[in-house]
C-alpha cells in the first residue's frame, strides 16, 4: 500500500486548541480532554498534538523530533545531522505503552544548532538553513522523517485514536502554554506514523479538518520557491504557504490571512480605494496560494494561534474565551467539557480568523 | 484552355416539392452557385462554386437545400488520397502555394478530449454555483515576485498594471481588415458589455472604436500597420505578435482589393495596396532586440499598460516563453497549432508547429522550475471549442484564453475556410459593402455574449463540482486532471495521472 | 400607434419578407403552397436602387398615413383607418376601382393578383404578429410607434 507522499489520501478530522495568552504553562490533560471528546470524528487512523513553549531548558536550540524505520537509517541521518549541526542533547522520547498504539518506530529527539558555514558567513539564516536541511532529510533519507523542528515547541504524532497517541507520549509530563490536538479520518492509510497530524515546520504547526480542493495550484505554487512537498497531504502544503507568507516574504500575518482566505472580489468593490488596491493586488500576486474548498484549521506559532475557516464556511469551528485563554475546536462541547461557562463563545465567519496571540505580540 | 481537371468539393440538393422559387438562394450567394431560369421558372445550382457556406440553406425559408460531399468517388488508396490528388490537380493548373483558412485539419490527436475532470464526493462539498459566490477574475499582468508591507502592514510594493477580465477568456487577434467593421464592432461590444477584451489584430483601429479602448488589446505585428502613439494608448494593453499558430513562421497578406478607404486609413497605407506583414520583425531578431521593443512600447505608453508576447506554440516554446519572461513582458500568448487565420500556405498550416495543449503543460512546468511562472500571465490560443477545453487549459496552467474560431463561429461563421476570396457570405471575412452588412452587430454582438456567458456558466458548474469557488485555485491545479488513451511520454509532458491513478 | 418599418442601412434585399408576407395573407397560411397552388402579391415589396457602389434596397410599404389618400380616393367605403389608425381595405366592399391605387403616393397599394381587390400591409393582425417582422433575418424591418423610428432613422 502507498503511504503518504506516495499519492494523496483525503481526510476529515476532529481539531482542537488551546493558549493562555498570559503564557501560563500547563500540561497535555485538558488537551487530551478536548479532543477525545470528540471520538467519532477519528478512526484510529492518526493523532497527534503540538505543545508550545514545552522545552524551556533548551529554549534557544532547534528540537528536531524523528521517526525512524530502523536503526541503519537512524546511523545515516544522525551523521547527516552531525556534520550540519552542533547536537546540544540527543535521546529517545519517552513513551508508555497504550493498547490501541502499535507498530511504533523509533522516536528520536534531538536539541540542535545549525553550524554550516553558509550560516557562520551569513550566506542564509538559521531558519532558513534549518528548514532546507529538515526538507532534506525527508526527501532524500527514506525511513526517516523529521516530524518536528522548532524551538521550544513540539510535535507528538502516531496512528491511533488521538487520546491514545496523548496517553502513549504522556503528555501530562510537559508543561506548555499553547497546545492543539488532531484526530484524524483518512479514507485510506497505509498507518504511518509520519502522516498523521499536526504537521511541522520549524515553530509553524498545523492542524487541518477538510480537503482542499486547492491543493494542486498550492502545491505548485510554494514548490517554486524551494518547498518539496513530499506528503501530498493539506497541512503540509498550508504549513509551508504560511513559512513562506510570513518568514520568507515577511507578510504581515493579518494579510496573510487575506491571501489564503481572499475576501470575495464582490466584497473588495465595496471597500475603499487604497483598501481595494492593497486587496486586488493580495489576490493578484499570491492568487494561487488562496486556499479553496473546505477546511477549518489551527494554526500555531511560537507567538501563539490562529483559527480559520475557509471563506464560505463549510467546515464546523467554534471559538470561546474565559480569563486569559482562548479556546477554538471543531465541536462546542469538546470546549465546554474543558472550560466552563466561558464568557463568550462563538462561531467564527467564513474567511474571519480567530487570532490568539501571547500578550504583548503583536498581529 | 478548356482542360480543368477540378471537380466540385459539394454538390447542392434542392427538394423541388419545397423549392418555392423565391430566389433567396440565388440573391446572397456571393460564389452565384444559385440561377434562376425564367423560362422553366427553376432554380439551378452550379455545383463547383459551392464552398459550403450554409447561408443559403440557413436562409431558404422551406429548408429546400442541402449540401453534400461531391459523390463522385476517385481510384483512392491509404498514401494517394482525393485530397491528395486534388491538390495536385490544383496546382498543377495553377503552379501556385496552396493556401487555405483556418486551423490545421488534420486528424492529430486532441488532448483536451484525452483529459478527464474531477468531482468531488463525500470528503469535500462540491459547490452550487446558483446558490454560492463563484469566481471567474482573473487579473492578467506581471506579477511582483513578493508583496512588501511597512511595520504599520500598510502595502508597499506598487503592483505592476493589470488586465482585468471578468471571465478568463478573450478575443483572438482579428485585423480589421481580414475581418470586416461589422464583426470588429460587434466583437468590441461584446467584449464591453462581458467584462473582457477584444484584439485589434494588426490592423490597427478604427477612430470609431477608440471608445470600446478599455476593452481593447491592440497589437504590434511585423507589419507595424496602424501603430501610433495615441493607438498604443488607446488600448488596455499591447500585445507584440511575433507568430501565430496556424502558420509559425509565416508573414501576412492583405489582398489589396480588400483595403478600402476606411481599411487605407486605419492602416495607414494607401488605397489598394496590399498590406504585407514580414514574416519577422526587422528590429528583432533575437530575445535582446525584443526586450527594446517591449521596453519602448512601455514608453510610449507610460509604462501603464501591460505588453503581451504572442508566439506559436513550436518545438522549443518553453525555452522562448522563459526568454520572453526575462525580456520583461507582462504576459505570454502561446497559439497553438489549431488556431484559425483568414490565410495560410496549407503546408505551413498542415505540419507546423505543434499542439496547444502540449506546449502550454510545457511552458507552466518550465516556468515554475525556473521561479518565474508566478511574475507572468501565461495565456493559451489555438482552437478553444468549448468551456470543458478552457477550465482543462487553466488546470494545466494557463490564466487565461483566446477565443478566435468560436467566436467568429458565433457570428455564422461555417468554417467554409475560404476567407482568402473576400466573399463571405455571412459579412466577417470580407470587406464588400453589401456581404458586410449582413453581419448586423446589433444582433451579433448579443450572440457573443450569449456564447461567453453561456461558457462562463459551464465553467463556473465545474468548478463548483470540482469544489473550487475561485479560479484562481484551479490554475496549475492538474491533479483535477487525469488522462486517458495516452502514452507514458504524453503524461509525463502533461504532468498529469492516468484515469484510474 | 406601431407601424412597420424598414430600414434601408440594414436591408440585404433577400426579400423573405415577401415570401412571409405572401403566406400571412394566402389562405392555406402554408409557406409552400401559398407559394406553389395560391398567386399572392406581397404587401411589402423591396426595390433595387444602384448605387454608384452598391445596390440598396428600399421597401415599398403601407405608412397608415395620418390622412390616408387611398380612404378619401376609395368610391366604396372599403379603405377605412380603423380607431386604431391602421388603414384596411374591407375586401368585400371593395370594387377593384383602382382609384387608391392611383392616389397612393408611396406605391404600396397594388392590384391584387385576383384581379379584385387589392392588397396592402394589415400588419398581419391574424396573426398577432408582423410576419415580415419576425422573419427578417438581419432585423431591418420593425414595427415601431412613430417617436421610436424618428430616433433609429
Amino acid at each position: 500500500m502507498l503511504k503518504e507522499g506516495e499519492l494523496r489520501i483525503p481526510s476529515g478530522c476532529a481539531i482542537s486548541g488551546i493558549i493562555d495568552k498570559e503564557g501560563k504553562r500547563f500540561n497535555g490533560d485538558e488537551i487530551i480532554k478536548s479532543i477525545a471528546l470528540m471520538h467519532d470524528r477519528s478512526n484510529g487512523l492518526g493523532g497527534g498534538f503540538a505543545a508550545y513553549g514545552i522545552y524551556p531548558q533548551y529554549k534557544d536550540f532547534y528540537a528536531l523530533h524523528i521517526f525512524y524505520d530502523n536503526l541503519s537509517i537512524k546511523m545515516k541521518t544522525e551523521d547527516f545531522i552531525s556534520k550540519h549541526f552542533d547536537i546540544e542533547s540527543a535521546g529517545n522520547i519517552p513513551t508508555k505503552s497504550v493498547p490501541g498504539v502499535r507498530n511504533k518506530p523509533l522516536i528520536w529527539r534531538y536539541f540542535v544548532h545549525p553550524r554550516n558555514y553558509m550560516v557562520k558567513e551569513g550566506f542564509v539564516d538559521e531558519a532558513e538553513f534549518t528548514s532546507r536541511y529538515v526538507i532534506k532529510i525527508n526527501t532524500e533519507y527514506k525511513g526517516a522523517y523529521v516530524f518536528s523542528s522548532g524551538k521550544n515547541m513540539g510535535t507528538f504524532k502516531g496512528v491511533g485514536y488521538p487520546e491514545d497517541i496523548g496517553k502513549f507520549f504522556m503528555l501530562n509530563t510537559y508543561e506548555g502554554y499553547m497546545w492543539t490536538a488532531h484526530g484524524r479520518f483518512p479514507t485510506n492509510t497505509p498507518g504511518w506514523w509520519g502522516g498523521a497530524h499536526p504537521f511541522t515546520m520549524l515553530d509553524w504547526s498545523v492542524i487541518h479538518n477538510g480537503e482542499i480542493s486547492s491543493y494542486d495550484a498550492n502545491r505548485r505554487f510554494v514548490e517554486m520557491y524551494g518547498y518539496k512537498c513530499t506528503l501530498q497531504t493539506d497541512t503540509e502544503v498550508i504549513t509551508y504557504l504560511f513559512d513562506m507568507l510570513v518568514r520568507k516574504h515577511n507578510v504581515p500575518m493579518e494579510k496573510a490571512i487575506k491571501v489564503v482566505a481572499a475576501p470575495l472580489w464582490d466584497d473588495i468593490e465595496r471597500e475603499s480605494k487604497e483598501v481595494q488596491n492593497e486587496l486586488k493586488s493580495i489576490r493578484s500576486v499570491y492568487a494561487s496560494a488562496l486556499i479553496n474548498g473546505p477546511f477549518s484549521i489551527i494554526l500555531g506559532f511560537e507567538k501563539g494561534m490562529i483559527a480559520l475557516n475557509d471563506r464560505i464556511k463549510l467546515r464546523s469551528l467554534i471559538a470561546a474565551e474565559k480569563g486569559s485563554r482562548t479556546y477554538v475546536a471543531s465541536e462546542e462541547s469538546a470546549i465546554r467539557i474543558i472550560c466552563d461557562n466561558p464568557h463568550k463563545i462563538w462561531s467564527p465567519q467564513g474567511g474571519e480568523p480567530v487570532i490568539a496571540l501571547l500578550e504583548g505580540e503583536q498581529k | 484552355m478548356s482542360l480543368d481537371f477540378n471537380s466540385p468539393e459539394f454538390e447542392v440538393i434542392r427538394d423541388e416539392k419545397k423549392c418555392i422559387q423565391c430566389q433567396v438562394c440565388v440573391r446572397q450567394c456571393s460564389n452565384k452557385v444559385h440561377l434562376y431560369d425564367e423560362e422553366d421558372n427553376v432554380v439551378r445550382a452550379d455545383d463547383i462554386k459551392c464552398v459550403n457556406c450554409h447561408r443559403c440553406v440557413v436562409l431558404c425559408p422551406t429548408k429546400a437545400l442541402v449540401m453534400k460531399k461531391y459523390p463522385l468517388e476517385f481510384k483512392e488508396n491509404a498514401n494517394w488520397t482525393a485530397a491528395a490528388l486534388k491538390e495536385i490537380y490544383k496546382q498543377s493548373q495553377t503552379g501556385g502555394v496552396l493556401l487555405s483558412s483556418m486551423g490545421n485539419p488534420k486528424p492529430f490527436p486532441i488532448y483536451w478530449d484525452k483529459m478527464l475532470l474531477n468531482a468531488s464526493q463525500v470528503t469535500n462539498p462540491s459547490i452550487d454555483p446558483l446558490r454560492e459566490p463563484m469566481e471567474t477574475k482573473v487579473m492578467i499582468g506581471r506579477k511582483p515576485e513578493k508583496l512588501e508591507f511597512d511595520a504599520k502592514g500598510k502595502l508597499v510594493t506598487n503592483v505592476p498594471p493589470q488586465v482585468e477580465l471578468s471571465i478568463p477568456i478573450m478575443f483572438s487577434a482579428m485585423s480589421y481588415g481580414s475581418i470586416s467593421r461589422n464583426a470588429h464592432e460587434s466583437l468590441a461590444r461584446a467584449a464591453t458589455e462581458l467584462g473582457i477584451c477584444y484584439n485589434t489584430g494588426e490592423g490597427g483601429l478604427n477612430r470609431d472604436f477608440y471608445k470600446y479602448g478599455k476593452n481593447t488589446i491592440v497589437q504590434v505585428a511585423s507589419g507595424r500597420f496602424g501603430v501610433h502613439k495615441e493607438y498604443l494608448n488607446a488600448g488596455a494593453a499591447i500585445e507584440i505578435k511575433i507568430g501565430q499558430g496556424a502558420k509559425p513562421g509565416i508573414g501576412g497578406h492583405l489582398p489589396g482589393k480588400k483595403v478600402g478607404e476606411d481599411v487605407s486609413a486605419t492602416r495607414m497605407i494607401p488605397v489598394g495596396s496590399d498590406a504585407i506583414s514580414p514574416a519577422p520583425h526587422h528590429d528583432i531578431y533575437s530575445i535582446e532586440d525584443l526586450r527594446q521593443l517591449i521596453f519602448s512600447l512601455k514608453e510610449v505608453t507610460d509604462y501603464k499598460k501591460p505588453v503581451f508576447v504572442k508566439i506559436a506554440a513550436v518545438h522549443n516554446s518553453a525555452a522562448i516563453a522563459s526568454g520572453i519572461v526575462r525580456a520583461g513582458a507582462d504576459a505570454i500568448v502561446i497559439d497553438g497549432f489549431r488556431g484559425g487565420t483568414g490565410a495560410a500556405p496549407t503546408r505551413v498550416r498542415d505540419n507546423v508547429g505543434i499542439p496547444i495543449e502540449l506546449a502550454l503543460a510545457a511552458i507552466d512546468q518550465r516556468l515554475r522550475e525556473e521561479e518565474i511562472r508566478n511574475e507572468v500571465s501565461l495565456i493559451i490560443a489555438g482552437s478553444i471549442r468549448n468551456s470543458a477545453d478552457i477550465v482543462k487549459a487553466v488546470a494545466l496552467g494557463a490564466d487565461a484564453v483566446y477565443i478566435g474560431s468560436a467566436a467568429v463561429i458565433a457570428l455564422g461563421c461555417h468554417l467554409c475556410r475560404s476567407c482568402s476570396t473576400g466573399k463571405c457570405n455571412w459579412g466577417i471575412a470580407t470587406q464588400e459593402p453589401e456581404l458586410v452588412k449582413r453581419l448586423n452587430p446589433d444582433i451579433m454582438y448579443r450572440r457573443l455574449v450569449n456564447l461567453v456567458s453561456a461558457w462562463n456558466h459551464e465553467i463556473q458548474e465545474l468548478l463548483g463540482g470540482m469544489g473550487i469557488n475561485a479560479i484562481d485555485s484551479l490554475r496549475g491545479n492538474r491533479l483535477m486532471l487525469r488522462g486517458i488513451d495516452l502514452n507514458e511520454k504524453e503524461l509525463e509532458i502533461l504532468g498529469i495521472k492516468y484515469a484510474g491513478e | 400607434m406601431k407601424k412597420i418599418y424598414a430600414f434601408e442601412s440594414e436591408c440585404l434585399g433577400c426579400r423573405l419578407c415577401e415570401v412571409y408576407c405572401k403566406t400571412a395573407h394566402s389562405k392555406s397560411k402554408d409557406i409552400i403552397k401559398a407559394h406553389k397552388q395560391e398567386n399572392i402579391t406581397s404587401a411589402i415589396i423591396i426595390e433595387e436602387i444602384l448605387q454608384p457602389k452598391a445596390v440598396s434596397y428600399f421597401a415599398l410599404q403601407c405608412r397608415h398615413c395620418a390622412s390616408p389618400k387611398c380612404v378619401k380616393a376609395c368610391i366604396s367605403g372599403a379603405m377605412h383607418k380603423d380607431e386604431k389608425g391602421i388603414v384596411h381595405n374591407d375586401k368585400k366592399r371593395c370594387v377593384s376601382c383602382m382609384s387608391c391605387v392611383l392616389v397612393c403616393p408611396f406605391g404600396a397599394v397594388k392590384k391584387s393578383s385576383d384581379g379584385k381587390a387589392v392588397s396592402k400591409c394589415d400588419l398581419c393582425m391574424d396573426y398577432g404578429k408582423s410576419l415580415c417582422v419576425e422573419n427578417c433575418p438581419n432585423n431591418a424591418i420593425k414595427l415601431l410607434n412613430e417617436d421610436e423610428a424618428e430616433v433609429l432613422k
